[in-house]
């Protein structure tokens, strides 16, 4: 422990910079949450939910604060939270919550946020997509704070596709507030594709109402040391929830999904399909838990992590958790952590393939089932080709990446 | 083409093959019978390179190339296949694009260009029809959900598709009906050239009625005790093989 007295100090020099670099909504909250911060400090490997990430060695190098205005192109429906064609004040930091010191840190450092306003009854046709590229000369860290309203009725894709270039270290904080109101419908990918050098520490929100449909898909291809959590409470009847991931590390990268689904009320369903390929030394964690609260009979849940460890050297860590206070509910998970399989390489091999090009065959067709599950089709045949070339290994040679080929 | 000489191979601590020794020249098909546990298995898993099965003594010359020093993916770039015993499921990975990988792999350590989709795909149809294989189950993942039968007959497509020199056909009897058993030989048979060669495992007679081989060899204990000529198989499926072992104790006990 000791690492918070570096984000203290920087907080105390230059809170004026980003109070005036920030607006009023944010900056409310700015102060409370660094008190908090403070108290709390960086969890330990003791705090349940942060058992297998090591926050502190992510946050210990010295790190240059990115202090960047974000630039958002004009769109119909994703704005500076400066140009909010609302007021934000109902939503901004009322899901997030403080007592994670990411999520306090966030909020006391971040000075511009992101917001996707998704008016009533509005159905987008296209995905709102945001390519987020991390750029510095040195060291950087990069805080994140994105806010999305679906308002009633709404229905809305959006892809978050998280790069970074210049081969420097980056340390970013993410955290996003979704709130789906009555009957909105909302599909949201995250896909990191970084370098071996990025930290990311990602805390989403989401509060669903009634009648909605929810599904976030995390992706992380390509990262250094990566942990998302994932908090989703429903909070009206009839809605449903899904939360899948897929997960691929190698060499010494680390993956840590925290997910936590609140049942607050009847008659929900929810989903959760994480899946994970570790090579090399990667190490890889998976904790979710699905709570189904006494006042939410009628729940139907379905919970599954499953696994594979590439390499004797590589590790899994996997917790999926059924907490159950209602009686008349439908509720199920599993784990499993399984090696390659000898004899369908051996077949394979015997047919003249390459061992390597089978090991990747193989991989290749585990995580084909949560690709398949994306809903949007351009991404999903564009994801297909980009685990493939990950376990092919050609992912990091980084051959469609606009800031290489300039 | 084959030549094995004083073959020694175990499986863990069990000593399976105790000095096998086989020539197999060109466009010869032979015949491999023998007891449960004589090591039939073990020594067509050695032949294709099986990492689970060790080599303690012994060579396999594969037309002049040292077999035992290539990979498995090596010796079937060199034209050996097996049609295995017992094909496994491959889920998530499609016949296609398994049969494509596997073409193109060999086709590359030839030093040839990888076929274009189009050529790929024809070639695919061609050889389905060859060997009457429905076209529903080229279109799923590797063996998932296949009959036995289709399993098997689909080791004769890939078969038809990799074009071997020597093949190795494990029990492809086994578990077949009639009919079956029928098409899948003949699909051998309209693949076989006068340069192919073959080693059939099988227990029973009914297969060589189909696919008729040169020279039947008799496996026991792991060695080849026996070897003869087609009839020898017929003998065998209806004496058994207590007339052979009753031949080999009264040859061990005379030459005491």
């Amino acid at each position: 422990m000791g690492s918070e007295q570096q984000y203290i100090e920087l907080y105390r020099e230059a809170a004026n910079v980003i109070r005036a670099k920030s607006c009023g909504v944010m900056n409310a909250v700015r102060d409370e949450a660094f008190e908090t911060f403070q108290q709390v400090g960086f969890p330990s490997k003791k705090v349940e939910r942060y058992k297998y990430t090591d926050v502190d060695a992510a946050f210990a190098p010295n790190y240059g604060i990115s202090l960047a205005p974000l630039t958002v192109k004009p769109s119909l429906y994703l704005f500076n939270i400066k140009d909010a064609p609302v007021d934000v004040t109902p939503y901004y930091h009322k899901l997030a919550d403080t007592s994670d010191a990411i999520t306090a840190l966030n909020t006391a450092l971040v000075h511009d946020a992101l917001l996707v306003y998704v008016p009533k009854n509005t159905r987008v046709a296209d995905p709102i997509v945001v390519d987020n590229w991390l750029r510095g000369s040195a060291a950087t860290m990069v805080n994140r704070r994105v806010l999305v309203v679906m308002g009633q009725g709404s229905d809305a894709t959006m892809i978050m596709n998280d790069h970074a270039a210049d081969g420097v270290p980056f340390l970013s904080t993410q955290v996003m507030e979704v709130f789906c109101q009555d009957g909105s419908s909302l599909d949201l990918y995250e896909v990191e594709e970084t370098t071996p050098l990025c930290n990311r520490f990602s805390n989403v929100y989401v509060e669903v109402g009634r009648d909605c449909s929810v599904k976030h898909n995390g992706l992380t291809l390509f990262n250094g040391r990566t942990r998302n959590q994932c908090d989703v409470r429903l909070t009206g009847e009839h809605s449903e929830v899904t939360l899948n991931g897929c997960a691929i590390g190698g060499g010494d990268q680390f993956i840590d999904n925290n997910t936590l689904i609140d049942h607050q009320v009847p008659n929900c369903q929810s989903s959760e399909l994480y899946k994970y390929v570790v090579d090399d030394h990667a190490v890889g964690a998976f904790a979710g838990k699905i709570l189904v609260r006494k006042e939410a009979q009628g729940t139907v849940s379905q919970e599954t992590n499953a696994n594979l460890c590439a390499s004797p050297d590589a590790r899994m860590f996997s917790q999926p958790m059924l907490e159950i206070y209602a009686d008349d509910v439908k509720c199920a998970h599993g784990s499993t952590v399984g090696v390659m399989d000898e004899a369908a390489l051996f077949y394979m091999c015997q047919r003249g393939i390459p061992e390597a090009e089978a090991r990747s065959l193989l991989k290749n067709a585990f995580m084909g089932q949560v690709i398949e599950q994306i809903k949007h089709e351009p991404l999903r045949q564009r994801l297909f080709v980009k685990v493939e070339k990950r376990f092919r290994g050609e992912l990091e040679k980084c051959d469609d990446c606009r800031l290489c080929k300039s | 083409m084959l030549e094995i000489r004083n073959l020694h191979a175990k499986v863990g601590d069990k000593v399976i093959l105790r000095g096998v020794n086989l020539s197999i020249n060109d466009g010869e098909i032979h015949a491999l019978m023998g007891t449960n546990g004589a090591g039939k298995s073990t020594l067509s898993n050695v032949i294709v390179g099986n990492p689970a099965y060790e080599v303690t003594e012994g060579s396999i010359m594969f037309n002049g190339r040292d077999l035992l020093a290539m990979k498995t993916e090596e010796r079937a770039h060199a034209g050996i296949f097996m049609s295995f015993q017992s094909p496994v499921e491959i889920p998530g990975v499609s016949m296609t694009n398994f049969m494509r990988a596997a073409v193109n792999a060999r086709r590359e350590a030839l030093g040839k260009e990888p076929l274009k989709s189009t050529e790929f795909l024809k070639l695919m149809r061609e050889r389905r029809k060859l060997v009457g294989m429905d076209s529903r189950l080229v279109n799923r993942s590797v063996n998932e959900g296949f009959s036995g039968g289709e399993r098997k007959r689909n080791e004769i497509f890939q078969m038809a598709m990799l074009e071997p020199t020597f093949c190795i056909l494990d029990e492809t009897d086994s578990g077949l009906d009639v009919d079956a058993l029928r098409i899948v030989a003949e699909g051998f048979n309209k693949l076989r050239t006068a340069e192919t060669s073959a080693l059939v495992i099988t227990h029973y007679q009914r297969l060589l009625d189909y696919i008729r081989p040169d020279f039947v060899h008799v496996l026991i204990d792991g060695r080849i005790v026996k070897t003869g000529a087609a009839e020898l198989a017929q003998k065998i499926e209806d004496n058994g093989f207590d007339w052979i072992k009753e031949e080999l104790a009264w040859e061990a006990n005379s030459n005491i």
